[in-house]
Formats: structure tokens, C-alpha cells, sequence
């Protein structure tokens, strides 16, 4: 694979790739449903206090 | 109720695993003791057929750290009656934070380290004769000791500490491993010190940010693999289902800096000795550097960082992150951005066009990432802004959030090319960076310091408050002084370098524009000292922490006092008092 293979390459499908799966994930934390999972998860770092009493 | 015959299988079965567990223990130990002999010899090796003093001074601090290692992990194996000879655990099934709490101090003495460092070369560059003369004390040598004592110094072992503490309580499990931790943190002391003396005795591969020759660097390899295992096993074993956003940027943080730590030290040593030739040349090389360059900023100042904010300020607010969403959005953006915006450090040069066009676009994308970021901590304090006067950990928590807004809208405002032919070079880029760094990372650990040291003591507070106060305002006084002065100096470099005469000739020699910053170089050098005075504040409230006093002194703000007998309406009038006509 020489230079121009690999940047031909790299702006056309390594490109739309990295698009596609950033815009997937942004796009699946607006899932529905996802408020409440989201809800939970942002109370994690006071779960340990409730343990400890 | 169990039969008595069925407790004693139990019992059984459980001697004979935590006889299985010790006697791994203590095979371990001997296997850990076996390879700090092997590293030992080695060592012996570097002292033997050492060439120049700098890789046998290198050799011996090895040799040193070894026979230390070794004898500390052998003197772990300790004779019982019962059951031969053991390694007791080191856990008594809680939270394991030894490794955190040497972690701490360690963050705190590199930070007065690198601060005091710094110190000392602005002195340097205000008055020259302060360099003495000699090749150890010169500013060249001095420079990297002061960056790497700060960012991988201090900066690193404040990531490593928090992100101990912040993995094992958002996965509600104790860390994995707590033996290697203890081999994470103490390689990496070692890393520290090998890098810091090499510099000292010009020992470099003048890489910025990464000159460690190539020994050096294998070492942080492992040191920096056992880290990775440490926190991926620790991961692996959560008790909470989810992983905490935190947990996501700290993994990224060990994982991208092992990748650029690696690709951008592929070196060829010249011999068994302190020299190595980089597999790159030319513009490859440039680019591959500044690749590492930036995204050691994006993922070892930011992404780590980063971790630090999404745990600790919640739990100092005592609320929740803003939005957990736009937490998650925060960090897959700020991943496929960052890792692209290196080349804007080579705008100019024979770095190709459009090369440094996508480093620009992608440097000025990375704004709302970082903006999103900073509004998610700022906003999780909606409903308790009151908490910025009351509570001075809070408030150094919002100013390093503060910074981390400004430092990552002057970045993408500095990466455009056009700015960057003014700024590049000049000291408005030194500026630029120790606003971020000192507002940003200095000031988010100082706060993690001040919010582990008493939990890790078991003290009820920090010893004093007031204390902390005084920090929070040493500190914003040495940035604005810092950050103002560079910024001055800098801009007035640039338009000094660019100036031309109507004959087409450059207005001002090099020299003149030197003499012309003279000025703004002994006010950068004030608002260092003060930023190291009150680090100092720090270490000396840390330290009196850590003895379990407490500072006798006023609450810190308690409001207005009450003054019960002016709290009430005034006399009747007398009689008649109407009718006088006012003065």
C-alpha cells in the first residue's frame, strides 16, 4: 500500500467511518428511554456514602 | 441452620483456598524479587560499561531501586505457624487506599518541585547570570525538569491517585490488584527521577515533552502497562453495572498516552549507552511529534483531568453532574477531535498545506467539546452558587473550570493560521499554556488534594480553611499576573518581529525585542513566586492534616453577624415631633 492508496483510503471510507460511528454514539445516548438509564448513572458517585452508613 | 459437619467442610474448603491464595502470594513475591535481580544485573551492566558519567549515574539509582524493591517484596513474606510462610493481605476488604494516600503526597512534593523550578528559571530569564555558568544549572537543562516535574510530576501522580480512589468508588469495588498498584506508583517515582537526573546531566533525545532517552522510556512502559491492568481489572470487577462517565475519560487518558508514548518513541539506541536515533526524519518526524505533543495536552491534561472533574466536583456540590448526556456527548466529541489538532503546531513550516488546514479546522471544531464539558461542571452547581463564597474547595473548582473555558477558547483562536503567524514562537503561546495549566490542572488538584487529604487521614477537615482561602487567592493573584504579563509580552514580540521600515528592512534587532520584555519577564517571575507560596500554604496544611490537627481559627464565613438588640423598631416618637420641620 503506498502513500496515495493509504490517504485515499483514509479521506473517503476511514472518513465516513469514524462520521458514522461518532454520530451513532452521540446519537444513541437520545435513545428513548435513555433519560432514565442516564438518571441512574449520574448518581453513581454517591452510592458509596449510602454503603458506608 | 447449617449441619456441623457441613461447617466443617466449609471450613476446609476455605483453608485450603486461602492456603492456595497465600502460597500464590508468596510466589509471587519470590517471581517479582527474581526480575529486580534481573534488572539489577542489568544495572550492573550500565555501571560496567558505562561510557560518559550521566548512564552510570543512571545505573547506580537503578541498581539502588532494585536491591530497595527486592528487599521490601521479600521482607513482605513473613513466617506463621499455621501455615508456613505467607504474604499477609494487605487489604482488610475495604477500599484499598494506601497506594492513594502515598499518591497525595507525592502530587504535593513533585508540585513544589516544579513549581519551585520554574520559579527559578524565570529568574533565569529575567536576569542571566542566574544560570551560574555551568552546564547542569542552564536554562536548557533546567526547562524540561521544570515541564516534566509539573505535567508527568505532578499532574501524573495526581491522575494516578484519583483515579484509584475514583475507579474503585464509581465501580463500588476495591482495586484489582493492590500490590501492583504499589509497583505502579513507586515505577513511576522511579520514571520521574531517571527522566529529572538525565535532563540534569544532558541526557535528552530533545523531543518536547518527551525527552526521556530510550531506557527511560521502556521503563514507563511497563510501569504504564501495570497501570492499565490495575485499572481494567478493577473495571472488570465492578459491582455497579454502569461504567461512570469519569472511569471513561481516566481509561482514555492510559490508554491514548500509551499509544503516543510508544509511537513517538520508536527509537534506535547508538549502542548499549544513553543515545538513540528516532525512526522518523524530517517533517514525518515534526508531525508525528506534535501529534504526541497536543494530544499529550488532550489526553493527559485534558481527558485525565477531565476524569478528576466528572467525580470530585459533584461530590463536593453534593449534586449530581448537570447532565449525564451531554457528559457522554463531552466525550466521544472531545475523542475524534482532539487526536487530529496536533499539526496546528506546524503551521508555516514543510508540513504540507493541507495538513495544517485540517489541524486548524479540527482545533477550532474542539471548542464546543471543551465548552460542553465546562458548562456540564459549571451547571452542576445550579441551585448551590452560593457555595463559591462559602466554600473555598468549590470556588477552586469553579476557577479551574473558569481556565479550562478560556485556555480551549484562546487554543482554537491561536490555531488559526493567521493568528499563528503573530503568536507562534512568542511568549503569548507560553501565556496561553500556564493559564490552562496553572488555572486548569493546577487548580482542579489542588482541590482534589484538599478533598482526598482528610478522608485519606481520617480527619474530620482540611487543618485549616482559611488556609485554603489564601491558596485560592495566592494562586488567581500569580495567574493574573502570569498569564497578563505573557500576554503583553507576547503580542508585543510578535509585532515587534513583523515590524518593517518603509526601505523594506526589519525595524528592531532580536536583542531589542529581548530587552524590550525585560520587564514583563520579572512580573511572570513575581506571579510564580506567588503561586508557589501558596502551594506552599498547601503542603503545610496537608502536613498538619495529616498529623490530625486542626487549626483553631474563625469559621470562614458565617455571613452577617446577628446583633440581636439592633434587631428591633425604634422608640415611640415623643409627642409633637411631627410638627418640627426637617433640617
Amino acid at each position: 500500500m503506498d502513500y496515495q492508496q493509504l490517504r485515499t483510503f483514509a479521506d473517503s471510507w476511514g472518513l465516513l467511518s469514524m462520521v458514522l460511528f461518532l454520530v451513532g454514539v452521540v446519537g444513541w445516548t437520545f435513545r428513548p428511554g435513555s433519560r432514565k438509564a442516564q438518571d441512574d448513572a449520574r448518581m453513581i458517585p454517591f452510592r458509596d456514602d449510602e454503603a458506608e452508613q | 441452620m447449617a449441619s456441623r459437619a457441613k461447617r466443617r467442610k466449609h471450613a476446609r474448603i476455605y483453608r485450603a483456598n486461602s492456603y492456595f491464595r497465600t502460597g500464590a502470594n508468596v510466589m509471587t513475591a519470590f517471581f517479582s524479587a527474581g526480575a529486580y535481580l534481573v534488572f539489577g544485573i542489568m544495572s550492573l551492566f550500565m555501571i560496567a560499561t558505562a561510557t560518559s558519567a550521566g548512564f552510570a549515574i543512571h545505573g547506580v539509582i537503578i541498581l539502588i531501586a532494585c536491591i530497595l524493591a527486592a528487599l521490601t517484596t521479600l521482607g513482605r513474606v513473613k513466617p506463621t505457624e499455621r501455615d508456613g510462610w505467607v504474604v499477609p493481605e494487605k487489604t482488610d476488604g475495604g477500599y484499598y487506599d494506601g497506594v492513594i494516600k502515598a499518591g497525595v503526597i507525592a502530587t504535593v512534593f513533585w508540585g513544589i518541585a516544579g513549581l519551585l523550578v520554574g520559579v527559578v528559571i524565570a529568574a533565569q530569564l529575567a536576569w542571566p547570570v542566574l544560570n551560574l555558568g555551568l552546564e547542569w544549572t542552564s536554562f536548557g537543562r533546567l526547562r524540561p525538569l521544570h515541564t516534566s516535574a509539573v505535567i508527568f510530576a505532578f499532574g501524573g501522580n495526581a491522575l494516578i491517585a484519583t483515579s484509584f480512589w475514583v475507579v474503585q468508588r464509581t465501580c463500588r469495588t476495591q482495586l484489582f490488584a493492590p500490590g501492583l498498584s504499589w509497583f505502579v506508583f513507586w515505577g513511576y517515582q522511579l520514571f520521574i527521577v531517571l527522566a529529572a537526573t538525565g535532563y540534569l546531566l544532558g541526557i535528552t533525545q530533545s523531543k518536547e515533552y518527551a525527552e526521556p532517552e530510550w531506557y527511560v522510556d521502556l521503563w514507563l512502559t511497563i510501569v504504564w502497562v501495570a497501570y492499565f491492568l490495575v485499572y481494567v481489572g478493577t473495571i472488570v470487577k465492578r459491582r455497579e453495572p454502569h461504567i461512570y462517565v469519569a472511569n471513561w475519560f481516566y481509561l482514555a487518558f492510559i490508554i491514548t498516552i500509551a499509544m503516543l508514548h510508544i509511537v513517538n518513541n520508536l527509537a534506535v539506541p547508538a549502542g548499549f549507552g544513553p543515545k538513540s536515533y528516532i525512526v522518523w526524519s524530517g517533517v514525518q518526524d515534526a508531525l508525528t511529534q506534535w501529534w504526541y505533543g497536543h494530544n499529550a495536552v488532550g489526553f493527559f491534561l485534558t481527558a485525565g483531568f477531565l476524569g478528576m472533574m466528572y467525580y470530585f466536583v459533584p461530590k463536593q456540590a453534593g449534586k449530581p453532574v448537570y447532565s449525564y448526556r451531554l457528559s457522554i456527548v463531552h466525550f466521544w466529541s472531545l475523542i475524534f477531535l482532539y487526536i487530529w489538532a496536533g499539526p496546528h503546531h506546524l503551521h508555516f513550516t514543510a508540513l504540507p498545506d493541507w495538513a495544517q488546514t485540517l489541524g486548524m479546522v479540527f482545533s477550532v471544531m474542539l471548542w464546543m467539546p471543551s465548552w460542553g464539558g465546562m458548562i456540564n461542571g459549571l451547571m452542576t452547581l445550579d441551585g448551590a452558587w452560593d457555595k463559591i463564597r462559602t466554600d473555598p474547595i468549590i470556588r477552586m473548582f469553579v476557577a479551574a473550570l473558569a481556565f479550562y473555558g478560556m485556555a480551549t477558547f484562546e487554543g482554537p483562536v491561536m490555531s488559526i493560521r493567521s493568528v499563528n503567524g503573530l503568536s507562534h514562537y512568542t511568549d503569548w503561546t507560553i501565556g496561553h499554556v500556564h493559564s490552562g495549566a496553572l488555572g486548569w490542572n493546577g487548580m482542579i488538584t489542588f482541590a482534589c488534594v484538599y478533598f482526598l487529604t482528610p478522608r485519606l487521614f481520617g480527619a474530620e477537615r482540611m487543618y485549616s480553611l482559611r488556609m485554603i482561602n489564601w491558596h485560592f487567592w495566592l494562586a488567581m493573584g500569580g495567574i493574573v499576573l502570569y498569564a497578563a504579563s505573557m500576554w503583553v509580552a507576547g503580542i508585543m514580540q510578535g509585532l515587534m518581529w513583523r515590524e518593517f521600515n518603509a526601505e523594506g528592512y526589519l525595524v528592531y534587532s532580536f536583542a531589542e525585542v529581548v530587552a524590550a520584555m525585560h520587564p514583563y519577564y520579572i512580573i511572570r517571575w513575581l506571579g510564580g513566586v506567588l503561586y508557589l507560596v501558596g502551594a506552599l500554604l498547601m503542603a503545610w496544611n496537608v502536613w498538619m492534616t495529616a498529623k490530625g490537627r486542626l487549626r483553631d481559627e474563625a469559621p470562614l464565613d458565617a455571613g452577617q453577624p446577628y446583633n440581636p438588640s439592633a434587631d428591633r423598631p425604634l422608640e415611640p416618637r415623643p409627642a409633637g415631633a411631627l410638627a418640627q420641620p426637617a433640617e
